[in-house]
């Protein structure tokens, strides 16, 4: 398996038949962005983003410090809302029950319940590795053993973890490695078979090779939910997204297939950017 | 995709999941409590505030204030009975100025020493044993005024009467210096350090930069220490209960003794007083004084060190 | 080109300068080891005092009239007791407090207003809180002059103590964590009860320990409440043999305090009395610097059992 992984670093698609372009396209939509305004307290962070998150394909979002795209991933689960001062306009519309993610008479906890997030540095609860995959599901209800058991294994062996830690369970999750914790923390969101999961800057506190085998997760993981990922990282974006985003100061710049973002862009601004320009 | 039970077509309006109405009123229910809880704190002010003021009402229906204020006696429990509060702010202030003498110079040394001069090491080691000299219950430091610090002055003084105010200055001097160092030396190590590089870069010894930048640049920090150490002082009651005497003299001699406010209050809680007497309710009225006494050096010290933190 | 001194000048100064440095450093060490010696000295004169007293009769018998047979039964008890209601009471009001304003409030004057009223609180004399209960608890709510009144009282002293500490506590746990329990969709009373509260109970036992160890050694407030010092008799248990058990007929009993009896023992001219008050204040202050090195070894074990 290691040797697929470090095969598939060094050999991305570059190039995109017109045949594959049209299947794409024709993948239904799993969430619309539209009009969608951002602000923190009086200053505006996202401006009038229109974006559509295909269903079970990989999105990655793009661009320099500070452009917004930590900012709108985190608009896809209402996590500005913890913060006081803070406001949406616009919509991110979730299909197929078409509801408004941003939208003020819709519960940003349930909202969290639908919507899974894996974050920058591996966090996960100072519990055993079971309960940390099994937080979630007791949220939910869940609290019969047998059944808690079964879907712990079902979320670790999805994170490509299980071989690992079946033996440790009751062991402290903090002992785990950084790579396996952030699989862990992906196990966890996995748990509660979240409709879209946010990835925010998920491997830049790992080392290459745990990287990689995250990488090699992702790309499978879009079979079974919809990602969208959020990456400093271009050759990341190029190695794992079907789709790439480009932000500029928290406005939309370019989306297409990512074949076509990294090989021919349509904007100067994005040639920029990956061209390495500016950072 | 969404196979779960609690997931499902309308399941994003409000309200939709049972479990999770539930929990969210839990939730509020709870904020509730809580708050509560903390608004304790906001009833225990008000209620001071309204319990002082309620009972020297009584006080000043018999007594006036300019004879409250002005009267050179304060004999209260007498058959010729005198009002002034005087004597017992007199007791007060003469008590406070000898902590005072000892806690800012000994405090502020500590503060400078342990922020400029000792290692780490010593002052993780240091900080805890002078928190310990700070949690010395206040009965044992009275015992201390009177049966050790009153006998070993009266070797160099030999009239000094076995109750005098100098002995429990002196102790609650000792008592409040932990205090003063401590909040004087976190004043000092917020001081950033760059301000003291560029001290250094010139040339200076820790001691001129001590002195000269990292003291005035911890001013109003240290001035909230020591405002905060003059609070405590006024409000102290054991020590100069035990060792100060309870005979309110108008004097600032602090070999004399004298009662303070503090102590005249502790004196009438002894004895058995009935509930509408004036000698009950001039314990409120006393008490009226010394909390606003308190209360501007508090609010003083508060505005102080609210204005030190703003700086860095 | 003239140099603004010399070199010769420059090195007098400078060996001045430092000279007065190395001063300073035997100055300042010899002030704080004046001051930790003077504790020292303290503590040990008084076990010295009041060595003759030390033995298990000190402990089990009441004061009496006679110095030598006169010892700080109820004095414990009644301290104990005491201390059982502040900490019922201070606990979880001051943690609920602490809770309310570290994770709920939000940032407005109502916030503002509470959060000044705590700070505020910690600076009124301990004689002012004598006052408040003597007028609001012992008359208006007629508790009279009991354990509950002096338990009450102390609770409200501490109070402030134990909300610092508490808020403290809390504000160690991580971010990240927080971020990862609501990311999953927990509400806020979820996150504080299943992440935030078990990894802080150290911090709150720590405040918890330093807040009752204050309030072991306050005279002044229950002095004033009318605690009595020559009672030999015990408050009612608060176990009795028969259903249901339990019984709270303590709570409005009259009572004493080791503070109390301490300072009613050094307030007697006799000699001896004034041993009984040395053993006692020598076990008082035993017992709270006990407390205090406990509360600082948890502070201690603590920060370095959950490594973030």
């Amino acid at each position: 398996m290691n040797t697929n992984v470090v095969h598939k670093a060094e050999t991305p698609t570059l190039s995109i038949t017109m045949e594959e372009r049209k299947a794409l396209r024709a993948t239904p939509a799993k969430a619309i962005a539209e009009k969608l305004d951002f602000w923190y307290g009086t200053n505006q962070a996202l401006k009038n983003i229109n974006l559509v998150i295909p269903e079970n394909q990989v999105t990655a979002l793009i661009g320099p410090s500070g452009c917004g795209k930590s900012t709108f991933l985190r608009c896809f689960n209402r996590m500005h809302d913890l913060q006081a001062d803070t406001r949406y306009s616009g919509s991110i519309m979730l299909h197929p029950e078409s509801v408004n993610l941003v939208g003020k008479d819709v519960d940003p906890i349930e909202v969290r319940m639908r919507i899974g997030m894996v974050f920058q540095k591996p966090n996960p609860f100072p519990k055993t590795v079971f309960e940390n995959v099994a937080y979630g599901l007791r949220l939910r209800g869940f609290g019969n053993r047998t059944e808690l058991a079964e879907r712990v294994e079902k979320a670790l062996r999805g994170a490509a973890i299980w071989d690992e830690v079946k033996d440790r369970l009751t062991d402290s999750a903090l002992a785990l490695s950084g790579g396996q914790m952030q699989r862990l923390c992906i196990a966890r969101a996995l748990a509660t078979e979240p409709e879209i999961l946010l990835f925010d800057e998920p491997t830049s506190a790992l080392d290459p090779i745990a990287t990689a085998k995250i990488e090699e997760l992702i790309t499978e993981l879009r079979q079974r939910v919809t990602i969208l990922i959020v990456t400093h990282n271009m050759q990341q974006a190029a190695r794992v997204s079907d789709f790439t985003a480009f932000m500029y100061l928290g406005e939309l710049v370019e989306v297409d297939a990512t074949s076509k973002i990294f090989t021919n862009p349509s904007k100067k601004a994005t040639e920029d950017y990956i061209t390495g320009r500016y950072g | 995709m969404s196979a779960t039970t609690t997931s499902g077509s309308a399941a994003m309006r409000k309200g939709a999941f049972s479990s999770l109405a539930y929990r969210k009123n839990r939730d509020r229910v709870i904020e509730l409590v809580l708050m509560a809880a903390a608004l304790v704190a906001v009833f225990t002010t008000l209620a001071i505030v309204f319990i002082l003021l309620y009972e020297s009402s009584f006080f000043f229906e018999h007594v006036s204030i300019k004879d409250f204020l002005t009267d050179t006696q304060w004999t209260p429990l007498f058959d010729d009975a005198h009002y002034g509060i005087m004597p017992l702010v007199s007791g007060t202030l003469t008590v406070t100025f000898v902590a005072l003498l000892v806690a800012i110079p000994l405090g502020t040394i500590i503060a400078i020493y342990l922020s400029e001069f000792s290692t780490h090491r010593t002052r993780e080691t240091v900080k805890p044993v002078l928190e310990l000299l700070g949690a010395v219950p206040t009965v044992v430091y009275g015992y201390f005024a009177l049966l050790m610090v009153t006998p070993f002055l009266q070797q160099f003084m030999p009239n000094l009467p076995g109750f005098n105010m100098l002995s429990a200055g002196l102790v609650i001097g000792l008592m409040i210096v932990p205090y003063v160092a401590s909040v004087s030396e976190d004043a000092m190590r917020a001081v950033p350090r760059y301000m003291r590089e560029g001290s250094y870069a010139m040339g200076a010894t820790k001691l001129q930069t001590a002195l000269r930048v990292v003291v005035p640049g911890a001013f109003s920090g240290i001035a909230a220490a020591y405002i905060l150490g003059i609070s405590r002082a006024i409000g102290e009651t054991m020590v100069v209960a035990i060792a100060a005497g309870m005979q309110p003299t108008l004097t600032f001699n602090p070999t004399e003794p004298a009662a303070t406010i503090t102590a005249y209050i502790v004196q009438v809680s002894l004895g058995d007083l009935p509930h509408d007497s004036i000698g009950y309710q001039s314990i409120f009225a006393a008490g009226l004084v010394l909390m606003l006494m308190t209360l501007v050096f508090n609010v003083v010290g508060f505005f102080l060190t609210r204005k030190f933190r703003e700086a860095y | 080109m003239s140099a603004v001194m010399t070199i010769e000048e420059l090195r007098r100064g400078l060996s001045w300068r430092k000279n007065l440095d190395k001063v300073f450093v035997v100055v300042g060490l010899l002030i704080l080891m004046s001051c930790l010696g003077l504790l020292a000295l303290l503590f040990l004169d008084l076990v010295r005092d009041g060595a003759s007293r030390f033995g298990w009769d000190f402990l089990t018998q009441f004061p009496s009239r006679k110095a030598e047979r006169a010892g700080i039964l109820s004095a414990w008890v009644g301290t104990s007791m005491i201390m059982l209601v502040t900490a019922l009471v201070a606990l979880p009001v001051g943690v609920a407090a602490a809770i309310y304003l570290e994770e709920y409030a939000p940032k407005n004057w109502f916030t503002g207003v509470i959060e000044i009223n705590v700070t505020n609180l910690a600076g009124v004399p301990s004689i002012v809180y004598g006052l408040l209960a003597l007028g609001l608890f012992v008359y208006k709510f007629g508790f009279g002059q009991s354990v509950l009144a002096a338990g009450l009282t102390l609770a409200l002293l501490i109070l402030p103590i134990i909300i610092v500490g508490t808020r403290e506590a809390l504000r160690a746990v991580p971010k990240a964590i927080r971020e990862a329990a609501y990311g999953l969709g927990a509400t806020r009373w979820e996150v504080t009860k299943d992440h935030v509260l078990p990894y802080s109970t150290g911090g709150i036992l720590t405040g918890l320990i330093l807040g009752l160890s204050r309030a072991i050694g306050e005279t002044a407030p229950i002095i004033t409440i009318g605690a009595l010092s020559f009672i030999a008799f015990l408050p009612g248990s608060p176990v009795t043999s028969e259903f249901p058990f339990v019984n709270f007929e303590w709570l409005r009993s009259e009572f004493t305090a080791m503070p109390i009896q301490i300072f009613n023992w050094v307030s007697r001219p006799d000699q001896a009395f004034q041993q009984n008050a040395a053993a006692a204040a020598a076990i008082l202050l035993a017992m709270t610097l006990a407390m205090n090195a406990v509360a600082i070894w948890i502070r201690y074990r603590f920060r370095k059992k959950i490594n973030w």
